[in-house]
């Protein structure tokens, strides 16, 4: 017995009900779908609320995350962690052809990596395991194309998003009708904001990768943008000298494209505390973010998520 | 400078408390091209202090780029995130923006003002509570905003506010204000709004957007913002009667069976009686089971999923409703229509129609009316030929290759709309709102009340079927009250020695005692209360009669 039922809903109850309605329409509705995986914070929570959405099944879907090899070290270990522990199935995929031209971002830039490891990576899995709908944790508040999608967003067989003609989407009505080779791309988290996750994290006790804790890490100010030394790959410019600084990440990717923040919060709380303070964006700390205005747009019609 | 990095040593925050739960209101804004609605929501979110830092540098950058107000900042380009929206200085798509202040927080649908993306603004219209019209002052009220109020009317949302903006390109008088207003409440008489306000504002500088306009003394009304954060807007759904389309058959093991699904109207507890539509059955709830423990109660707005005590037949497409007043089950659709695509509606042809959880297909037989988009009105069109092209809204009939459980979309958003998709291209053609719902297969409308009988662990107290209990119950009504109503007559006569006070008092009396009476005996047939529980009959069949 819970109290929800005698007080007003509250908005967090309602965006997880909205979440998992979608999840079901979907599942409902769609032959083969999938979950994007990253291990950060709005995975965390949207694995959380499809784990909710079927119980007590388990999801009827496996897990995807597509590694780039450019990962923090500790998201790797708390993705393993966590399928062990939901009994998810974890596939896992990495662009062959990255591997073969030994892909650098250092080396090649955010975009060029961002490309091949992400974005056709991405593409290669979808088509490996004929994934028809794969849920993504993307938020409308994130930036500003984002804000435009729709909460299905529908796919040609060549994964192009077409912002000017997308599907009109009414009440809680999804068209999820495809022909053979289209997909969907779905995101039940679009009317969440990052206070919502963080608030529904702290409310729900969901574990999040150690990275979002400040703590005392190895770091290097390039451009700056506070780097973190997760591994031998990283080598240092000339002038550079690794600071010993206690930071955290408010978003998590690959750690050559992640900016830290000095921070000293530890707990969720204290997240939520420091975040309520900020002045700035989440995505400033988001290299790839800021290859031109509409940088993000142009990624998600050649199939970015 | 902002640098790119929070150049800050934060001190040890404490404790974040609890997070405060916070009512939402979900509103859009929409209005002619030029009006200004990017740089309302822009402002909006600058004044409140919701911008963040680093956009406002990116702001400032775009607005030397593509800006459109000199040296100034361009509010627009705060929210226009698509390229060929920046280039063009429009808006196509439906952009969501987020935002809080200490009363409320807000889901914003901004939508586009062309006609050609009338479709991209009725999404944002259709989960609106609210929709706040901006009207250039100069201008007045122009055949868009008519169009954009009659598609938020027809879409059900209730509220209306009026942004008067541009004000200072009319010297913020108030006889333009007055005479817009007088315009728009006249306009907007047909269309059944429950609130309409103005607010005389100029977005670009932020006049009666949060803070009080310097140039507007005559104005007493509240500010934008203040006006969203207080408005008052119900949630129907909460008082309506139980609905929840089934989505999906949550089946673990061979010894757990339950019905998934959002409830769009009303609550349930366990031991409360559904009704399954279309069939027709009645079951009782055993329990409310969710990932965080079983429930109580659940109310409208809720995902749940519901296990039954009997085991009937439920899948996916099904309502559960209440038995007291359930969804209608029809398969022909009196309803209207907002047609979405460039190739107008074929009659005849198939379209796939989803309502709530079910997917049939469907066609037009007929059009019957075209909505006036300058008064809201329909106009009946002639017999045959008549169809409805991009962007124009009509009422239709529709028939349905099989029964669906709806309401009438003024009823219920969530059961009563639905969308028409084509079943070659997969697009969404229609938006649909049903008006009336029938049927022309008898057992599927007219619901067989010996439906009640075929609860399981219910006695089933008469052998035959109920069908005449209404005219049964009628009859007994008059039998029993018109020698009752003569007594009446000759007590109050012998009383008073007034026949026309008797006449009087004894007219009344028969017809509110026959309504009492009528109502207690129906209540009557709905309680078991006294009954002996014989070994109950099988369930009759679906009969039909």
């Amino acid at each position: 017995m819970t109290a929800v039922a005698t007080k007003q809903l509250g908005h967090l109850d309602r965006l997880e009900s909205e979440s998992i309605h979608i999840m079901r329409e979907v599942v409902a509705e769609c032959e083969r779908p999938v979950m994007l995986y990253s291990s950060g914070k709005d995975s965390a929570a949207m694995l959380h609320l499809a784990i909710k959405a079927f119980y007590p099944s388990k999801p009827p879907f496996p897990l995807l995350h597509v590694d780039t090899m450019w990962k923090f070290k500790e998201m790797i270990v708390f993705r393993d962690r966590r399928a062990r522990e939901t009994g998810m199935e974890l596939l896992v995929h990495v662009n062959p052809q990255g591997i073969e031209m030994n892909i650098d971002p250092f080396v090649h830039g955010s975009k060029l990596h961002t490309e091949i490891m992400k974005t056709e990576a991405l593409k290669q899995a979808l088509d490996k395991w004929r994934f028809d709908a794969a849920f993504g944790g993307a938020r409308r508040d994130e930036e500003k194309s984002r804000a435009k999608e729709r909460i299905l967003s529908f796919r040609t067989a060549q994964h192009r998003w077409d912002p000017k003609s997308q599907r009109p989407e009414f009440w809680r009505l999804y068209n999820s009708r495809k022909g053979p080779g289209e997909s969907l791309r779905v995101f039940p988290l679009s009317n969440w904001t990052e206070a919502d996750v963080w608030d529904y994290i702290a409310r729900e006790r969901i574990p999040v990768v150690p990275l979002y804790f400040a703590k005392v890490r190895p770091v290097v100010n390039r451009h700056g943008m506070l780097l973190m030394l997760d591994d031998e790959r990283m080598k240092l410019h000339p002038g550079e000298v690794v600071e010993y600084k206690r930071v955290r990440f408010r978003t998590l990717g690959c750690y050559p494209l992640t900016g830290a923040i000095e921070s000293a919060a530890t707990t969720v709380g204290e997240i939520i505390a420091e975040m309520r303070d900020s002045r700035f964006s989440e995505r400033q700390g988001r290299l790839i973010d800021h290859d031109g205005a509409t940088s993000m747009e142009q990624k998600k019609q050649e199939g970015y998520f | 400078m902002h640098g790119v990095v929070v150049d800050s040593s934060p001190s040890r925050a404490p404790s974040a408390p609890p997070p405060i739960e916070k009512p939402i209101l979900r509103f859009l804004t929409c209005g002619s091209v030029d009006d200004g609605k990017s740089t309302l929501i822009g402002r909006l979110l600058y004044d409140a202090g919701l911008a963040p830092d680093d956009l406002l540098v990116t702001l400032e950058k775009d607005s030397k780029k593509h800006g459109t107000q000199g040296d100034d900042l361009d509010f627009a380009l705060l929210v226009d995130g698509l390229a060929a929206e920046r280039e063009q200085g429009i808006t196509i798509d439906v952009a969501y923006r987020y935002f809080a202040t200490d009363q409320r927080k807000f889901i914003v649908a901004d939508t586009p003002g062309h006609e050609q993306y009338t479709r991209n603004m009725a999404t944002g219209a259709s989960t609106a509570e609210l929709a706040v019209l901006l009207v250039d002052a100069r201008k007045g009220i122009l055949e868009q905003t008519q169009r954009h109020s009659v598609i938020v009317s027809i879409l059900g949302v209730r509220h209306v506010v009026v942004a008067l903006n541009k004000m200072d390109l009319v010297g913020y008088a108030a006889e333009t204000f007055n005479a817009i207003e007088r315009d728009f409440r006249a306009f907007a008489e047909h269309l059944r709004f429950a609130s309409i306000t103005v607010v005389p504002l100029v977005a670009k500088d932020g006049d009666n957007v949060v803070n009080r306009s310097a140039h507007m003394d005559w104005y007493r009304g509240p500010t934008l913002l203040s006006h969203l954060e207080s408005a008052a807007v119900g949630d129907a759904s909460r008082i309506a009667p139980f609905r929840m389309p089934v989505q999906w058959v949550n089946r673990p093991s061979h010894d757990f069976r339950g019905f998934s699904g959002f409830i769009a109207g009303g609550n349930v507890q366990p031991g409360d009686i559904v009704r399954i539509l279309p069939s027709g059955r009645d079951a009782r709830v055993a329990r409310i089971v969710t990932a965080d423990g079983d429930l109580a109660r659940a109310v409208s707005g809720q995902s749940v999923t519901l296990t039954l005590a009997a085991d009937v037949d439920v899948s996916r497409g099904d309502v559960l409703a209440s038995p007291v007043s359930p969804a209608k089950v029809g398969d022909r659709l009196h309803a209207k229509l907002l047609w979405l695509v460039r190739e107008p509606l074929v009659l005849d042809k198939s379209y796939l129609l989803k309502l709530g959880t079910k997917l049939t297909p469907a066609f037009v037989k007929e059009a019957t009316s075209h909505i006036k988009i300058e008064t809201g009105l329909a106009e009946p069109l002639g017999e045959g030929g008549a169809t409805l092209a991009f962007n124009e809204i009509g009422e239709v009939e529709l028939w349905l290759d099989s029964p669906v459980a709806c309401d009438r979309y003024i009823e219920n958003r969530d059961t009563g709309g639905f969308i028409l998709i084509d079943r070659v291209t997969n697009e969404t053609v229609a938006v649909g709102m049903v008006q009336e719902a029938t049927s022309t297969s008898r057992g599927a409308n007219g619901l067989p009340e010996s439906s009640y009988a075929s609860m399981e662990g219910l006695p089933q107290p008469l052998a035959r079927p109920w069908r005449h209990m209404p005219l049964r119950s009628l009859i007994k009504a008059l039998s029993w009250r018109i020698p009752g109503s003569l007594v009446t007559f000759a007590v109050v006569f012998a009383f008073t020695k007034d026949a026309q006070i008797s006449a009087a008092i004894t007219a009344t009396e028969i017809l509110a005692k026959i309504a009492l009476y009528y109502l207690h005996e129906r209540l009557w047939t709905r309680l078991h209360i006294g009954f002996e529980n014989n070994d109950a009959p099988p369930p009759p069949d679906e009969e039909g009669l």
